[in-house]
């Protein structure tokens, strides 16, 4: 079986004045659908920007990017918004979540670029707040939530819409021991029972023992396969 | 509906900003609404002109009369329908500061003339019939508490003497851009006291006003009347009416023009003001539009939601603004009486007032829109946090 994800070749450099400062030398990586990977390093490594380049949040300098067959290193940036409105669910460090909707408003919004009719869209979010187990706080607004909290309806955000792949970019790196254990628990177990792909960058070796295979970044370069049976 | 609400929430975000935006757009609403208001009422009487009516005056100045005898003449123009006469009288009611105007009219085709001063026939007979009578308009009867049958004396300037008139009707205009502060009594009373007082000022007249047949021959009836009295001791200059009272208001040109900068300017001021609020709005929220880029929303619906949140800024101050210019134009047009008969609010004023709300929305967003439209995502993002 193909994998879902093919990274080949990339390179991605950043200017800084008239400095080209290099972040990624031709990595070559397949992510295999249902795999739950951890992305590891060193801070300045450029593992967040190879999360990026997957979710087409930014553009490779050289090489190719496909996700479930497509090129996305092909596609204009019109084309890259439609594409990432269906195929990446995403949750970052700090929820990133619109602070004046509510839980239930804020798991909708990507429903609002589908054909969904109402009725299909309050099911949808109604579902994945439930999957989080947070269907009894869906009124209340950001603010109003715990950290662990609105990390779970980040997570409701990013699987309403059912997408190809997640990405998550340190996803406990906000919270408290016991909160962070809750999200890489339903992050196991989206995994696990749903066979969602996971791609996941965190520097904390306790989140990364959740992920079946690790990869290590070391200053671009990526380093050999690390495979684990989670706990 | 999910847009819009994400645009009212977001545009109070920030309570005390927003009051503070929307109050500067009233205000600036609101003063350019009412300098509007006062640019249409210095053209008030140009409004209120007749397109059927013309005015024939002394070629040299206004202040130079005419004969008597030229209103045969110009009855005998082809296309004239009647002719009406008068002359500025210049009286003063107790005190000068109670200004008002007060012309000598033939009262009978004056009336004629004028059908927008409505008065009931007992009025207009009682007037026609006493020589001492005298028509106010309603306005002018409620400023002095003046009652049918009341004698008012004026002070004659131009022509020297108290002069008592007995108020006989009370006209009301009808519609809003009519004058409803005029005094007008008969020229004949004028031009017999003065025979009497042995004045050489007798069968002068102020200026004519004609009435044509066709409004689409005016000008060349106007033509006509200048040409009938060419070479002679008193050249005439007939205008329609509205170009007559157009040249009135070109003398104060510069006063208008000045109004209508400033209020240019005040709309200016508060684009500023508004462009302000939208760039800290932006600044802040730099990290929630990479957001909604990563879950797909394309430039055009964040540029969306910048201006529709400008806009709902901008038009709530708006309406506020508009809904104020209202009460506080009938204030300023109390307080402005004596200067400004007609101080109503213009539809167009209204109109101008809605299209600057949208250019001060629209203006204000685009600085805004064009960075978050252009921002990378990978930039946006890493600005959270």
């Amino acid at each position: 079986m193909a994998p879902i994800v093919e990274i080949i070749d990339v390179s991605k450099s950043y200017r800084r004045g008239n400095r080209t400062i290099p972040v990624l030398a031709d990595i070559n990586l397949n992510i295999e659908e249902g795999e739950f990977l951890a992305l590891m390093g060193p801070s300045g490594s450029g593992k967040s920007t190879l999360l990026n380049l997957i979710a087409a949040l930014d553009q490779v300098d050289s090489g190719a990017i496909r996700v479930g067959g497509i090129d996305i290193t092909a596609l204009s940036e019109n084309e890259l918004a439609e594409w990432r409105a269906v195929n990446v669910g995403f949750i970052f460090q700090f929820y990133n979540l619109i602070p004046v909707l509510t839980a239930f408003e804020n798991v909708e919004l990507p429903l609002l670029l589908t054909g969904l009719s109402r009725r299909q869209r309050n099911e949808h979010v109604e579902m994945a707040l439930r999957i989080v187990n947070l269907e009894e706080r869906m009124d209340h607004y950001p603010a109003q939530l715990s950290g662990g909290e609105q990390q779970r309806v980040a997570i409701a955000r990013a699987i309403v819409t059912d997408p190809t792949i997640l990405v998550a970019d340190e996803p406990t790196g906000d919270l408290d021991k016991v909160a962070a254990r809750e999200i890489l628990e339903l992050m196991d177990r989206l995994n696990r029972e749903s066979h969602k792909t996971i791609i996941m960058v965190t520097h904390d070796p306790r989140a990364a023992e959740k992920a079946r295979v690790i990869r290590r970044l070391e200053k671009g370069f990526l380093n050999d396969v690390h495979s684990q049976d989670p706990h | 509906m999910f847009i819009l609400k994400i645009l009212i929430r977001n545009a109070f975000r920030h309570k005390l900003r927003t009051f503070l935006t929307i109050l500067g757009i009233t205000v600036a609403i609101l003063a350019f609404g009412l300098l509007r208001t006062f640019i249409n009422a210095w053209y008030g009487g140009v409004e209120a002109s007749s397109a059927s009516r013309l005015v024939t005056r002394s070629s040299i100045s206004l202040i130079f009369h005419l004969p008597l005898s030229y209103k045969d003449k110009i009855r005998q123009v082809d296309g004239v329908k009647v002719v009406s006469w008068g002359n500025w009288f210049g009286g003063v009611y107790i005190d000068e500061k109670n200004f008002f105007a007060n012309f000598a009219v033939d009262a009978k085709s004056y009336l004629q003339l004028y059908p927008e001063f409505l008065l009931s026939p007992e009025e207009t007979n009682a007037f026609l019939r006493d020589r001492k009578a005298f028509v106010a308009g309603r306005k002018l009867a409620k400023r002095f508490g003046w009652k049918i049958g009341d004698t008012v004396t004026l002070r004659g300037t131009i022509f020297p003497g108290n002069w008592d008139f007995v108020l006989r009707g009370i006209y009301q205009g009808r519609d809003e851009t009519i004058d409803e502060t005029q005094f007008f009594f008969h020229w004949d009373y004028l031009n017999e006291t003065l025979k009497k007082r042995a004045s050489a000022r007798t069968d002068q007249v102020g200026w004519y006003m004609v009435g044509v047949s066709r409004p689409d021959r005016a000008i060349e009836v106007a033509l006509a009347i200048d040409r009938t009295f060419k070479n002679s001791l008193a050249e005439t200059l007939t205008e329609t009416e509205k170009a007559f009272q157009l040249s009135f208001i070109s003398m104060s040109e510069t006063i208008i023009m000045a109004i209508q900068l400033v209020s240019f300017v005040v709309i200016i001021i508060i684009i500023a003001v508004v462009a302000n609020t939208m760039s800290m709005t932006y600044r802040e929220r730099i990290g929630e539009y990479a957001i909604f880029k990563t879950l797909g929303f394309r430039g055009w619906r964040i540029a969306g939601m910048i201006v529709g949140e400008s806009m709902v800024i901008t038009l709530i101050g708006s309406f506020l603004g508009i809904v104020l210019t209202f009460p506080v134009a009938r204030i300023v047009g109390k307080m402005l009486s004596n200067y400004f008969p007609v101080f109503n609010v213009a539809e167009e004023a209204i109109y101008m007032d809605l299209a600057a709300s949208i250019i001060i929305g629209l203006i204000a967003a685009i600085v805004p829109t064009y960075r978050s439209v252009r921002i990378r995502i990978a930039d946006g993002l890493r600005r959270i946090g």
